[in-house]
């Protein structure tokens, strides 16, 4: 089934388990307890992590197989959104037309970008990704947003106001993004005992789309297309000698990952219908390039753990103030609950990029393949013990023969 | 008129004349050697040859077709395979994917999205590979990371990846620079079996008089990038131009 072999299967179930699961997984903490806050069970941030998840997953396809490090990506993840935004205001809030565009815009967008990028390799690609990505920025910052010509709304953002067109919204549709009818925002809320589990509808769109997006990975990291562009990563002057050529396989890869950085902000915008320039900024195409890193460059699920990772600390660790840690630390006497909270303060809240900074910091340098490589580890170790046991047994009854 | 035919190429880096007026005809399926001292310009014709240099002057014919002003890859899809004088091979993947991968070369052209099938449903591809590894002895090592053969196993693996492609003509750069001798026999006996049993055409470039003797049909002495000589192994070897080349006027 799928036409994948089996571990890809498992990968894929696992994936698939953990993201439909993710209400219950994510909220482990009863909802009154002082651990509450470490609950990530909330639909806005879990549609930020599978969100992020097909980002980086994307980014991966160009990044892990082929080599080049583009530093212009959010690009596209902006031109996604705004294209659905667009699609908002002309035609209405269903979010099929507006995903669909802001997939071949994107995919429009990186191909000139890619065209022009891909005459270079190495570091001279990514500054000229960069440069690009910043140009866009600013485009959609300041020039695309003249009284004449007012294609991004500027500072303000992107968004939909009462007298925009929205030619095809019916009467009784709801007032937000939709999907034939079903509200973005409809949550269900179950509770059991002290927990409170959220079910939103948005959620579960974009996780279905991220599995969708996963899988189709799965086949190209696969095919005939992934081994060139692994080829491509290990030897291009091989390559060019072996009657390949590699521009157009770069440049597939490019527009791919382009797509999926595309089909990714078309979902932030669905799932909230503001489109606005900083998306495209410099330290948003830095942070798909962490995510990437920090999971495991090249490794199928990596870049999702990446992003999971990394939207968790963002959203969770930097909501750790002087005021909680204080409460944490109440049992100990006064002089030293205060020395211990300032020695914390600077790496939670406001400081989490710190913590973030540092962890990257021990990933790149004892893991260089990403948390991956840890779970890798962890596992061969585990193994490895099992078997020791093993043979201390085997060892204690030999003798007897 | 043989299956390569360079007429007058010039190549200037500079004040440097790197290649003068060279002529040089390759005749089908024989092997053909061309020697010189260091500087000789055997590198510079080669690149020439392969789309990497592109002469001032003259021509360069391959089977009645000019390869000037071709990217390499067109000019291998036109029957040319290099081996470098430092295996390039793909280091990242094992030895069966370096095999397989020129075989897509040959069956789907220089670029094909081809996305969707896995790789294992490749059935011909992955036939054609096997029969290739098992020519060269290596379907042992299929699974092994191809950066971590040995010198010689490189070599025989990018040696089995040009032929994977059947080219019609195959381009050696110095094959056993920098090897010990039992690695430098292995190639010549390879090369030897895959001249007796296969229609190709073989030049090669090599400083190793042992190799060069061991092979060829033909040789072409290059000195200050202008061919000397050209003749048969056993009348160079006494040729009293190329001892001068080699060894300096007084010899």
């Amino acid at each position: 089934m799928f036409g994948l072999d089996k571990k890809d299967k498992s990968l894929l179930a696992i994936v698939a388990i953990l993201t439909l699961l993710a209400p219950f997984i994510l909220n482990p903490f009863p909802t009154d307890s002082a651990m509450a806050q470490f609950n990530a069970g909330y639909p806005d941030l879990m549609q930020r992590f599978v969100i992020f998840g097909i980002f980086a997953v994307g980014f991966n396809i160009l990044f892990g197989l082929t080599g080049y490090l583009s530093f212009g990506h959010a690009a596209f993840l902006g031109v996604g959104s705004y294209s659905a935004v667009w699609m908002f205001k002309l035609l209405s809030y269903n979010i099929i037309p507006a995903i669909i565009l802001a997939v071949i815009i994107a995919g429009l967008f990186s191909l000139l970008i890619g065209f022009v990028s891909l005459r270079r390799s190495g570091i001279y690609f990514s500054i000229l990704t960069l440069a690009f990505a910043q140009m866009s920025f600013a485009l959609a910052y300041s020039v695309l947003s003249n009284p004449k010509f007012n294609l991004t709304n500027g500072e303000t953002g992107l968004q939909v106001y009462n007298d925009d067109p929205q030619i095809l919204q019916g009467a009784n549709a709801p007032d937000l993004p939709h999907l034939f009818g079903l509200s973005m925002r409809s949550t269900y809320t179950m509770e059991i005992g002290p927990w409170a589990f959220d079910f939103n509808a948005g959620y579960y769109v974009c996780a279905v789309i991220m599995m969708v997006a996963f899988y189709l990975a799965i086949r190209i990291f696969r095919s005939p297309f992934g081994m060139m562009l692994r080829a491509v990563k290990s030897n291009q002057q091989r390559m060019n000698y072996t009657g390949l050529n590699t521009r157009p396989y770069t440049l597939a890869a490019f527009v791919i990952s382009g797509m999926y950085a595309g089909l990714a902000g078309g979902l932030m915008a669905a799932m909230d219908p503001l489109a606005g320039a900083e998306r495209m900024q410099w330290t948003a195409s830095g942070e798909v390039v962490l995510m990437t890193i920090l999971g495991g460059a090249g490794t199928l699920i990596g870049p999702v753990l990446g992003a999971g990772f990394i939207k968790y600390f963002e959203n969770i660790f930097s909501k750790i103030n002087d005021n909680v840690l204080h409460g944490w630390f109440a049992f100990l006497p006064d002089g030293l609950e205060d020395f211990v909270v300032t020695i914390i303060h600077p790496f939670v809240g406001k400081g989490w990029h710190l913590t973030l900074g540092l962890m990257f910091m021990m990933v790149v340098i004892f893991l260089p393949g990403g948390l991956v490589e840890g779970g890798q580890r962890l596992a061969a170790w585990v193994r490895g013990k099992r078997n020791k046991g093993k043979d201390k047994t085997t060892g204690k009854t030999e003798p007897a023969e | 008129m043989g299956i390569l035919e360079v007429k007058g190429v010039n190549k200037r880096f500079g004040g440097l004349q790197a290649l003068g007026d060279v002529n040089l005809s390759v005749a089908e399926n024989t092997v053909h050697a061309i020697i010189g001292p260091n500087g000789a310009g055997k590198s510079t014709l080669l690149n020439c040859l392969v789309g990497k240099l592109i002469p001032d002057t003259g021509s360069v014919m391959f089977d009645g077709q000019s390869v000037l002003g071709r990217a390499p890859y067109e000019i291998n899809q036109m029957g040319i395979s290099r081996v470098f004088q430092t295996p390039e091979i793909f280091g990242d993947l094992t030895v069966m994917e370096n095999m397989m991968i020129p075989c897509f070369a040959k069956r789907d052209g220089a670029f094909e999205l081809n996305a969707m099938p896995s790789v294992g449903s490749q059935k011909d591809i992955i036939e054609r590979a096997e029969s290739v590894l098992e020519d060269m002895n290596m379907a042992d090592k299929r699974h092994m990371h191809s950066a971590s053969l040995s010198r010689g196993d490189k070599r025989r693996l990018e040696i089995g990846m040009c032929l994977s492609q059947e080219p019609r003509l195959l381009l050696l750069d110095e094959p056993t620079a920098g090897m010990a001798r039992a690695d430098t026999n292995n190639t010549i006996d390879l090369l030897k079996q895959i001249k007796d049993e296969r229609d190709i055409t073989i030049a090669i470039i090599e400083h190793d008089m042992h190799v060069v003797f061991s092979l060829a049909e033909r040789i072409t002495v290059l000195a200050q990038g202008t061919p000397l000589v050209e003749d048969t192994p056993e009348n160079i070897k006494g040729h009293p131009k190329v001892r001068e080349a080699y060894l300096g006027e007084s010899a």
